[in-house]
């Protein structure tokens, strides 16, 4: 089995994942449009791209293997590669560094061959040993670098981290430019390597001991500036492995997460592209010139509260599910969220090869919420404490959802603590609910292990525990029919749905304001922020140019 | 002199070491660690490599063994390594002081070059349209959250007019530094006015203002030799303690204006619980109030000779 660059070839199981994955969003509605014709005319060279880093004012490390924050992943796309990438026309991972990949009948060994046209910015060629370095890197002992877990199932992997071994066995140079990697059990390795936590990087450059203010990967552009906590620039790489790209001659990143300002900096056109915020939605969706550069994505996040199932009421499924069936989240999403989300139905979101566009959302239906409760003994009401934030997301949706639960008896108090308050309370079993966003995507499998039993409290915050559900996700991930997977996926998302351990609330939609002269902006639904930088080019009207 | 300065000194050491040791303290024992802030964004980072940070960085020592080898490394100079960036805070710190001690300077010379004036003419004029128009404006100054004013200086600078950069750092010119300087300047101008004002009327109520006017002396020589010297001393203080104030105080301005100062980059690494970012940052927020403060004691000493220090 042969996979060749997303441009020539889709495997059969990447096909029917991404065929899948847009029937679903289509059937929701869901799907990522562009209200302008973003790709019209013939992408025009020239111009310094004017993007934002819109998730805080400053960025957590220049380094893409230390950091796993979105705005950091923003940034990384424009000076670092992967193996793989998402490609946001499919909605699925593809190869980027490699012109194939052959897979060994049991699925566990990939073979590798490299583009030879790949460089470092530093004027290096990109081989297969900086590769093999950049994942031992991550997995050296001592390591604790965010993508430790993306690597592990490597063969030989663990034997690394712990000291046990001087190389991981599983990573094999064979030439130059080809490897191949080896994995203890099936994996898809496309959602395991596509993120920049496993960008692959120049050794000399790292252990220069200047990457961290200064670094050098194989990305589009090349680093020139960082001014910590307001802009990181770079330059046109001329020598990117991308014939033609990028298409700007420079680009330059603002560092910062206030809503009101970007609003009024994009009005002014000094940005040229933008996130918005649910209020800002709601004015350039109304506004007649500002409406046609948005850019709707269902994102790959599920919003939702969690329970804990080792409390009570929540140790019973019928509450649960009465939780589910109180809450009306259509108009939540309508008056609240400004619409600015899809109403979940299901853990798996709808880009996810896993969804289900059959599956119908639990109804609001408070008399079903009473007779649940009833049937679980509940007939004088129940009462529970909900952690959240005080964003609008947890505690607003809280507030909003607070009558519906006292209509069918429920009563919820809310304690509002900061994020990393609520984080530890929930890791330690001490929050009773909660309020979360969840990325469930773009691995349905490795979404779906948030229930498993025997991940720890961190990732199974609900301490859900069910081996008939573990039972089917391990087998989803040790069969090699696509076809098969997929529907092991779904019955596995229907078994939680059923189950209910948390609230399903909504799929983020995340919304991106584009100005009318930039073009070739994707709708990334792991993360809208994160754009494709080296496919955005400006046309003549461009300030910038 | 000197006196003054080494009991300063003195004072300046005790406080630093007591405001370090607090909030190390504090932030050991509230909830929250910089690895459960890790998963506080959307994305998980998992419980091994968690459990890895935390070993990495000592954080499951006891706080005394925590505590004492930070101490011991700020006894030498070393303000730590940053959880969250891995690099030196000493770094970090650098450009960022910078570039709020610029933003500060800026605010703060705005504040006098209008505040005073306006103070020092609604004074001498009081009761007239001028005086009311400046307590307008200076109750306006102080009401106006800087968060709402630094958007309607956007608003109409950037936006209307095209005149300014709406946020940013740019090249480090004056161009991006007009709009958060004003912003945060506005507060302090209403604050300066106010008490110029205030200032002014009392010394105009003096006795020896009213003895120098009896003999004959003119009124430019009575306001440059006997009452805006004496005034001063008075407004002098409000000045240095807004000024002192402004590198920690201008955290809302510096986010707004993606301003890379020593304020915003101590609100992330509060929220990040990176204890040796926030110690650095805070660190360097009260050694610049205590040499404001200092340099506005010795400045007493120079504009009003009969002031002395025990």
């Amino acid at each position: 089995m042969t996979h060749s660059p997303a441009s020539l070839v889709l495997s059969r199981r990447r096909m029917l994942a991404a065929m899948l994955a847009s029937t679903a969003a289509a059937a929701v509605g869901a799907i990522p449009f562009a209200a302008r014709a973003q790709e019209a005319g013939t992408p025009r060279p020239g111009g310094t791209l004017q993007m934002v880093a819109p998730f805080g004012s400053a960025l957590q490390s220049l380094d893409p293997h230390a950091t796993y924050e979105s705005q950091d992943m923003a940034v990384s796309k424009a000076f670092h590669r992967s193996l793989y990438n998402w490609d946001s026309a499919t909605n699925s991972v593809v190869l980027e560094l490699a012109s194939e990949v052959k897979v060994s009948d049991d699925g566990k060994t990939f073979t590798y061959k490299l583009l030879d046209n790949i460089y470092f910015h530093n004027g290096r060629q990109l081989v297969a040993d900086d590769v093999i370095w950049s994942y031992s890197r991550i997995l050296a002992p001592g390591s604790s670098l965010s993508a430790i877990s993306n690597l592990q199932n490597i063969k030989g992997a663990q034997d690394y981290l712990d000291g046990k071994a001087d190389t991981v066995t599983g990573l094999a140079k064979i030439d130059d430019l080809t490897f191949s990697i080896t994995f203890d059990s099936f994996a898809d390795p496309g959602f395991l390597l596509f993120e920049a936590v496993t960008a692959i990087l120049p050794r000399e450059a790292v252990e220069s001991g200047t990457f961290l203010s200064n670094p050098v990967g194989c990305g589009p552009f090349t680093f020139v500036e960082h001014i910590e906590g307001s802009r990181i620039s770079g330059k046109k790489f001329d020598k990117y492995f991308k014939a033609g790209k990028p298409y700007a001659d420079a680009i330059e990143f603002t560092i910062t997460d206030d809503y009101s300002a970007l609003d009024v900096a994009f009005r002014a056109g000094e940005i040229d592209a933008t996130v918005l915020s649910e209020n800002g939605y709601v004015l350039y969706a109304q506004d007649p010139e500002l409406s046609k550069g948005l850019i709707e994505i269902a994102e790959m996040f599920t919003r939702h509260m969690g329970m804990n199932l080792d409390m009570k009421p929540f140790d019973d499924v019928r509450v649960r599910q009465a939780i589910n069936y109180a809450v009306d989240r259509d108009i939540i999403i309508e008056k609240l969220l400004k619409n600015k989300a899809f109403k979940a139905v299901g853990w798996l979101p709808t880009p996810s090869s896993g969804f289900d566009p059959d599956r119908k959302p639990y109804a609001f239906d408070p008399e079903k919420a009473k007779a649940l409760l009833a049937e679980a003994g509940l007939t004088d009401g129940v009462s529970f404490e909900a952690w959240v934030t005080d964003a609008t997301s947890s505690l607003g949706v809280l507030q909003a959802m607070t009558p519906f639960l006292a209509a069918v008896g429920i009563t919820v108090t809310p304690k509002v603590v900061e994020a990393g308050v609520l984080v530890e309370a929930i890791n330690k079993g001490e929050a009773p609910a909660w309020f979360r966003s969840n990325g469930t995507g773009p691995d349905p499998i490795s979404a779906l292990r948030s229930f498993d039993s025997r991940r720890p409290r961190s990732t199974n915050r609900a301490g859900f525990k069910d081996t008939a559900f573990d039972a089917i996700l391990d087998e989803a991930m040790a069969t090699l029919d696509p076809a098969k997977r997929v529907e092991l996926v779904r019955k596995a998302d229907a078994y939680i749905f059923d189950q209910a351990p948390v609230w399903f609330h909504n799929y983020n939609k995340a919304v991106l304001a584009t100005q009318p002269w930039v073009h070739g902006v994707d709708a990334n639904v792991t993360e809208a922020a994160i754009i494709e930088v080296d496919q955005v080019w400006l046309d003549e009207n461009a300030p910038s140019r | 002199m000197l006196n003054v300065l080494l009991r300063r000194l003195f004072q300046a050491a005790l406080t630093v070491l007591v405001v370090v040791t607090l909030v190390f303290v504090l932030f050991s024992v509230i909830p929250g660690t910089y690895a459960s802030s890790l998963q506080a964004d959307k994305r998980d980072v998992s419980a091994e490599v968690l459990e890895r940070i935390e070993a990495e960085l000592g954080l499951n020592d006891p706080l005394p063994q925590r505590f004492g080898r930070y101490m011991a490394g700020l006894a030498q100079g070393d303000l730590g390594v940053s959880y969250a960036t891995k690099r030196p805070v000493a770094d970090m710190l650098s450009g960022r002081v910078w570039a709020s001690f610029r933003l500060a300077c800026a605010a703060i010379l705005f504040a006098v070059c209008i505040g005073l004036p306006l103070g020092f003419f609604a004074a001498m004029r009081r009761g007239s349209w001028l005086d009311t128009a400046t307590m307008t404006l200076a109750v306006s100054g102080l009401s106006i959250p800087a968060f709402w004013a630094g958007l309607v200086l956007m608003y109409v600078f950037s936006l209307k007019l095209h005149w300014l950069p709406t946020f940013g750092y740019g090249s480090g010119g004056l161009k991006h530094l007009i709009l958060p300087a004003i912003t945060l300047g506005i507060a302090p101008m209403a604050l300066l006015a106010r008490t110029t004002r205030a200032a002014v009327l009392e010394t105009l109520n003096s006795d020896f203002i009213r003895t120098a006017r009896s003999k004959g002396m003119s009124e430019r020589r009575l306001v440059l030799r006997h009452l805006a010297r004496n005034a001063f001393v008075l407004v002098l203080t409000t000045i240095g303690l807004q000024f002192g104030s402004m590198l920690g105080g201008s955290v809302v301005i510096e986010k707004l204006f993606a301003w890379p100062g020593v304020g915003s980059l101590l609100i992330d690494s509060v929220g990040l619980r990176d204890i040796p970012a926030v110690q650095g940052a805070i660190l360097v927020i009260v050694l610049f109030f205590l040499l404001i403060n200092t340099l506005v004691d010795l400045a007493y000493l120079v504009v009003d000779p009969r002031i002395r220090y025990r």
